[in-house]
């Protein structure tokens, strides 16, 4: 396989984010995507390999429309690929159009919207998943508990969630795709709808969190500044099709503070990875279109 | 305001304005010297209520209507919900049957009471039927939206969750249509109770209904004024017992948060 195919109809970058056999605890291999909507093909998603190592951080970056939420729900196990393979720990994720749901327990997911349940509290909202695996009461609650501290939620297990604010529900909500111990955690913009000064600081509370919880974490942003500070390695996604334009690695040592993003080495991934989202963009716009 | 003020505004308005309808009342009568047969004292309804309900039949008459309004609601809350679900989730069936069910919707279903009432006699079966159909179209209306409701981030949640068809419906489709099926109990009490006093002054020979074609017929304004007294007693009370029925169902939602809970 060759790291770099060019996109025969752009001159785009097509990167191959494969990884060498046996390193990968979650891989994507040729996965391709195509939505029909009114008797209109898109194809979201291009030929992807991709590789992602236990207990290693990734962000997916890109503008919207790059298919990168698509990405995300194509390993949660929400979409199915119209081509290629999912495989988590070996495991395929899909057998024809039957979905494999022991690969699905080792899956968290935090979404863009909290969507908690608002006829339960924080703490049955934090334990349902371990009511749908029928988990008793006592275990509920004793996780529940142990998770709301984890997140530095404790002494709300009680409310609902409409008398919490943004950050705390989002919090809620990481609580529960943690609760059962999932080994990867698979979230979509779960800030995207936070304020600045909360986003900074559910940021550094994810970090420690996937620190504590030996996670492997899937994150998906169209900040960059974000994008950079949690990863280990950007994966930038191109819209049109949508597919890999970059991979950037960074290296910068954990627990990283936000003192991080003023060092020089920050800074430029961040201006490169900016420089390649403004070329897209150009191009884009050539093309006459702008994001759906 | 203080939540204590605000939680007894109500009550204070309440007292308030009977109070001021009463007084405009006997300032009506008497600036206008109205006759009693037209409209009589306060205090002379209120003796007529009394004595309403201290008369033979009074007590036979409420359980008819209470019966009714009942037993035609319950039909309603069956079927509306039944045929709601079942609408809402198939689009194909609800699209064919959207003529049919605004057809049904304009008809004024008043008018069809007379017909009604040849085609399943005078007795209580005919108010039955009434009570039911005028009850029936918004509890159906407000359970399809219900269950085209359901949030589609929730569904991902249970979806990723890998939740069973059961656990779905009991975790989440039950819980979120919930709050549109007691919107349509709210509405659908309030017309079950017309349903059943006009289904029996048009055709009947008891009911709280009935009263008031007699004491109309007899022109006994104060018996008149008084079964409306006790009509609007009636109503309310089925309304609260809806009221509260979503108090204790939902007590989460947004329509049932009042001011003690709001402020925490």
């Amino acid at each position: 396989m060759s790291a770099t195919t060019e996109d025969r109809s752009l001159g785009v970058p097509h990167v191959s984010g494969a990884l060498p056999d046996g390193e990968a605890e979650i891989e994507l291999r040729g996965v391709s995507k195509r939505f029909t909507a009114r008797k209109r093909e898109t194809l979201a998603l291009t030929d992807i390999d991709l590789g992602i190592r236990k207990q290693e951080f990734v962000t997916l970056l890109g503008q919207s429309g790059c298919g990168k939420t698509t990405l995300l729900r194509i390993l949660a196990g929400l979409t199915q690929p119209s081509a290629g393979d999912v495989t988590i720990s070996g495991q395929p994720l899909w057998r024809g159009d039957h979905r494999d749901d022991d690969a699905l327990r080792k899956l968290g997911l935090v979404f863009q919207d909290a969507n908690l349940f608002p006829w339960y509290t924080v703490e049955e909202n934090i334990g349902l998943p371990l009511l749908l695996r029928k988990a008793d009461k006592t275990e509920r609650q004793r996780r529940a508990h142990e998770l709301a501290e984890l997140v530095g939620l404790q002494g709300f297990e009680k409310a609902l969630p409409r008398e919490l604010s943004g950050g705390m529900r989002q919090r809620v909500a990481i609580a529960r795709a943690l609760s059962y111990n999932p080994e990867i955690l698979l979230m979509d913009e779960p800030f995207g709808a936070l304020d600045a000064i909360t986003r900074d600081k559910m940021n550094l509370e994810l970090q420690r969190i996937a620190e504590a919880t030996k996670a492997t974490v899937v994150f998906v942003t169209h900040a960059i500044a974000e994008a950079v500070f949690l990863a280990d390695r950007v994966v930038l996604l191109s819209a049109r099709p949508g597919r890999i334009r970059s991979i950037t690695e960074v290296d910068a040592p954990r627990p990283r503070s936000l003192e991080v993003t003023a060092e020089t080495g920050f800074q430029e991934k961040v201006l490169e990875l900016r420089r390649q989202l403004t070329e897209d963009e150009e191009r884009l716009g050539r093309e006459g279109g702008v994001s759906e | 305001m203080s939540p204590r003020m605000s939680k007894l505004l109500p009550w204070i308005s309440t007292v308030g304005a009977l109070v001021l309808m009463v007084v405009i009342w006997k300032l009506v009568i008497a600036i206008f010297d109205v006759s009693p047969f037209v409209l009589p004292q306060p205090e002379d309804v209120l003796s007529g209520v009394r004595e309403l309900v201290r008369s033979d039949d009074f007590w036979s008459d409420v359980r008819v209507t209470l019966t009714e309004t009942l037993v035609g609601f319950g039909i309603a809350l069956v079927l509306g919900i039944a045929l709601g679900t079942l609408l809402g989730r198939v689009a194909w069936l609800e699209q064919a049957s959207r003529p049919v069910i605004v057809a049904s919707q304009v008809v004024p279903k008043v008018a069809l009471i007379p017909l009604f009432i040849i085609w399943f006699g005078f007795g209580i079966t005919s108010k039955i039927i009434i009570v039911a159909l005028l009850s029936f179209f918004p509890i159906l209306l407000n359970v399809i939206l219900g269950v085209r409701s359901v949030d589609s981030g929730h569904r991902d949640v249970m979806r990723s969750l890998n939740a069973g068809r059961w656990q779905t419906f009991r975790r989440l489709e039950y819980p979120s249509t919930l709050p549109y099926i007691l919107a349509g109990m709210e509405v659908g009490i309030v017309f079950a109770v017309v349903g059943a006093v006009v289904g029996e002054y048009l055709g009947g020979d008891q009911g709280l209904g009935y009263r008031i074609v007699t004491s109309l017929n007899n022109l006994e304004a104060e018996t008149l004024f008084a079964v409306i007294f006790v009509l609007t007693l009636f109503g309310f009370l089925l309304y609260l017992a809806v009221i509260l029925l979503k108090r204790f169902l939902i007590p989460w939602h947004a329509s049932t948060i009042d001011s003690t809970r709001a402020s925490t």
